[in-house]
């Protein structure tokens, strides 16, 4: 596993997907021993795409193997008896477990927290569900999508609509999910933290849906500043303000506050119509936004994109081009920081993958690892830290319980 | 029972805007102290207007969105341009666990509020920096706002219909890029619980974006493609979109995975002809036709409100949510029951909806504890209480306009 500020802390994952995974991956790759466990089976993730040379081998999803590095891995099949047993084995030994089966299914399987509170008194579990364990929507299904348009976080998008014509979305790729995962994190980490200072384990109920609204925060505000709710269209402009360029790239601006539609004028070479008694003001910008739009736009195709971002950050003003994941791994910014590493999987080989976001200055994590093959870690696992014997392995391998 | 999991933590809050205050806003309803250190000579953008109208506020203390940022936060004014200012300020370092900010790379050093700085006050402090683009590489010194971690990150790319323009979202992009520094200066906290060892974090909201898009990255590393954005598609699934519904601009989600979700969509909408043509029969044929796919969708769930669909396809084991817009979320009764709305007296508004963390411990709650902090309101509690500093000294550096 890698080494690093969470070398040391013990976590069982029994996740699949995406918002799990990922919670346990952010602990994995900060050195947190994870144990993932899958069902014989294996983890849905590993059926979806894109895969590497478009092979469709469950050992070669991108998916999979992002959401999965540094983790150790092993099959349990809980329909049988033997595999709960094996479960409360290894959560008797971690100091987190992460779960996200349907509310009430570990219930069901004898293995919910008040019965491996027992098994271990310090654990702290997490749950993971689309609505939390309680309420009217408890057993309600809800994939990515759902929970997404659920927590209000789809109706406003795509931002800056000219109308309503149109159906809301989602964010893009995973984010929503990555997003539940994300917010996970933090509370596990409070929750161990306080543990450790003397407190004891807790049970920890995450809802996907509230963890995405909690990240629309400002939408009740802005619901409560305009008297009725905020949409997809009409309001949210001044804010990003999208300019495609003269290479067919774009720029994202922001007009707000005053100091950066300075910057942006004075980049683009304080054209006459910006001086406009239309424009100069941010209400006047806001209240005559369409053509101000217009306006920037045809000024912006004077330039290429990259061209026109370092012109206007060079105001001390904020602007990016759009990127394209073969920009973000090509940008020089992502090079100088070393934000892609390089890690080696037992079937996917050496490939390149998004790094962390924070450097630590005194605990950098080292020694990455790959995301694991099925069952890889089983004779690790099972045999050299649960003291299962070869017997007992073979055994457990017949009854199809590994 | 008064427990609070960060209990005890307290936190040099330099941050302004929205990433920075919120990742101490997520710590402090874990329980932790946080001390927002502010100024009337450097306002925060959020004090003092609304992005949402580009209205300003008649009053720095009248800001609901300020107050949604900054719940449960102490607020003291030191102009930190002034050396006395620094020295004040690195006094309040030195009883603190962790240092926050968000300035652009190379300000809090030029303040002499550096890690190098602070570090000889707070042997172990944890100090976290977040910028848009890190502290380190060409663009360290560029500036950043949410939809520029959102466009740079590569999200930006990835939202939008696939005929459409690319979308930066909104403010959630900060949150995001909260999130991920309170999760960071935990960590750390942890380590330092451990080792007794403080360190220094350098965070990049760019890559907190990217590391959210990773799954959509790889295929660059794998295979050299950039995937482009596509709406609300899924790469195996369909029916998988928002679909009209009774009632103006409301919209229901479905998703459906498999073989018995899709049968029972179609007998909740009566097992209509078209659903037993061979251009739907299996999963991989609907998702080559999901076009007209949706199009059939739409005409069926047009008789029905959202939350009629709902109902309906929930019932028979089908994933459907309405796609609600924030009046529907206040008044929404799963929401209601899982109390994760609140009120908060603020001196100035009055009573302000907020929402409450979206986590429930069974040991220690996460709470909203009260309204966010006029400005300098907790002056005298921090100069006085925390600092021991006398009246008179107080008043003298008021009077110096290094408090203020």
């Amino acid at each position: 596993m890698a080494y690093g500020p969470l070398s040391g802390v013990k976590v069982v994952e029994y996740c699949s997907l995406v918002s799990g995974p990922y919670c346990a991956k952010l602990l994995a790759d900060l050195g947190a021993e994870v144990i993932k466990i899958e069902a014989p089976q294996g983890d849905e993730a590993r059926k979806s795409g894109a895969f590497l040379r478009d092979e469709p081998d469950p050992e070669m999803s991108g998916l999979f193997l992002y959401l999965n590095t540094n983790k150790l891995g092993v099959t349990l099949n809980l329909d049988s008896a033997t595999g709960r047993d094996t479960f409360k084995d290894l959560v008797a030994g971690a100091d987190i477990l992460i779960e996200d089966r349907q509310p009430g299914k570990l219930e069901k399987l004898g293995l919910n927290y008040e019965v491996l509170k027992q098994v271990n008194p310090s654990l702290i579990m997490a749950s993971i569900t689309p609505f939390g364990q309680d309420g009217p929507y408890r057993d309600f299904k809800a994939y990515g999508l759902n929970t997404y348009h659920a927590s209000g976080g789809g109706y406003v998008l795509p931002a800056a609509s000219p109308n309503a014509d149109r159906e809301p979305i989602k964010g893009g790729g995973y984010i929503g999910e990555c997003d539940v995962g994300s917010s996970a994190s933090v509370v596990i980490m409070g929750a161990l933290y306080w543990r450790n200072a003397g407190g004891t384990g807790q049970y920890i109920d995450i809802s996907k849906q509230e963890a995405e609204m909690a990240l629309e925060r400002v939408n009740i505000v802005r619901y409560y500043e305009l008297g009725k709710s905020p949409t997809r269209y009409e309001i949210n402009r001044i804010r990003d303000t999208l300019l495609p360029c003269r290479d067919g790239g774009y720029v994202m601006v922001v007009l707000y506050p005053e100091k950066q539609w300075n910057g942006i004028a004075e980049a683009m070479g304080n054209p006459e119509w910006m001086k406009d008694t239309k424009f100069n003001t941010q209400k006047g910008r806001e209240s005559h936004f369409n053509e101000l739009r217009e306006r920037l736009r045809e000024e912006a195709l004077n330039y290429d994109t990259m061209d026109l971002f370092h012109r206007v950050q060079s105001k001390g003003t904020a602007c990016a081009p759009v990127c394209s994941a073969e920009q973000v791994v090509e940008s020089p910014q992502s090079q100088a920081r070393n934000f892609f590493v390089e890690i080696e999987h037992p079937k996917a080989g050496k490939l390149s993958y998004p790094g962390q976001p924070y450097q630590f200055s005194k605990t950098a994590p080292q020694d990455n690892h790959g995301a694991p093959l099925l069952a890889q870690h089983n004779e690790e696992v099972y045999g050299n830290r649960l003291g299962y014997s070869k017997q007992d392995l073979v055994k457990l391998r017949e009854a199809g319980v590994i | 029972m008064d427990r609070e999991a960060l209990r005890g933590i307290r936190i040099a809050d330099f941050t302004w805007v929205w990433s920075g205050p919120l990742a101490t806003l997520l710590l402090s309803f874990l329980g932790a102290e946080v001390i927002k250190i502010e100024s009337r000579k450097r306002l925060d953008q959020t004090r003092q207007g609304t992005i949402t109208t580009g209205d300003s506020f008649p009053d720095f203390n009248a800001s609901p969105t300020f107050n949604n940022a900054n719940l449960n936060k102490k607020s003291v004014t030191i102009d930190l341009s002034r050396p006395e200012g620094a020295e004040l300020a690195k006094r309040i370092v030195a009883a603190s666990d962790l240092v926050v900010e968000n300035m652009r790379p190379g300000v809090m050093d030029k303040l002499g509020l550096g890690y190098k700085d602070l570090v000889k006050v707070k042997p172990d402090i944890v100090m976290l920096s977040a910028s848009g683009f890190g502290s380190s590489g060409p663009y360290r010194e560029y500036a950043g706002f949410a939809p520029i971690f959102a466009a740079f990150g590569g999200l930006a790319h990835l939202t939008g219909y696939e005929d459409g323009e690319p979308n930066t979202m909104s403010g959630v992009m900060d949150l995001r890029v909260g999130t991920a520094s309170a999760f960071a200066l935990l960590v750390a906290l942890i380590h330092r619980q451990r080792t007794g060892e403080g360190q220094y974090i350098d965070l990049s909201a760019s890559e907190c974006v990217s590391s959210l898009v990773g799954a959509e990255l790889m295929e660059y590393s794998m295979n050299k493609r950039s995937p482009f954005r596509r709406g609300n598609q899924d790469s195996i699934m369909a029916p998988h979109n928002c679909y009209r519904c009774k009632g103006e601009d409301k919209w229901v989600s479905i998703a459906v995975a498999t073989d018995e979700e899709w049968n029972a969509l179609c007998q909740v909408m009566g097992a209509p002809t078209w659903c037993m043509e061979e251009a739907f029969s299996t999963v991989y044929d609907r998702w080559k036709n999901r076009a007209d796919l949706d199009n059939h969708m739409a005409i069926w769930t047009i008789g029905y409100t959202h939350y009629e669909v709902m109902t309906l396809l929930q019932n028979a084991g089908v994933a459907a949510m309405p796609s609600f817009n924030a009046e529907e979320m206040l008044s929404d009764p799963h929401v209601k029951a899982r109390n994760l709305i609140n009120d908060v007296e603020h001196p100035v508004m009055g009573k302000k909806v907020v929402l409450n963390p979206s986590w429930k411990l069974s040991e220690t709650p996460a709470t909203v504890k009260r309204a966010s902090p006029l400005l300098g309101e907790h002056n005298d509690e921090v100069f006085g209480g925390l600092l021991g500093m006398s009246e008179g000294d107080i008043k003298k550096l008021e009077d110096e306009k290094i408090i203020y």
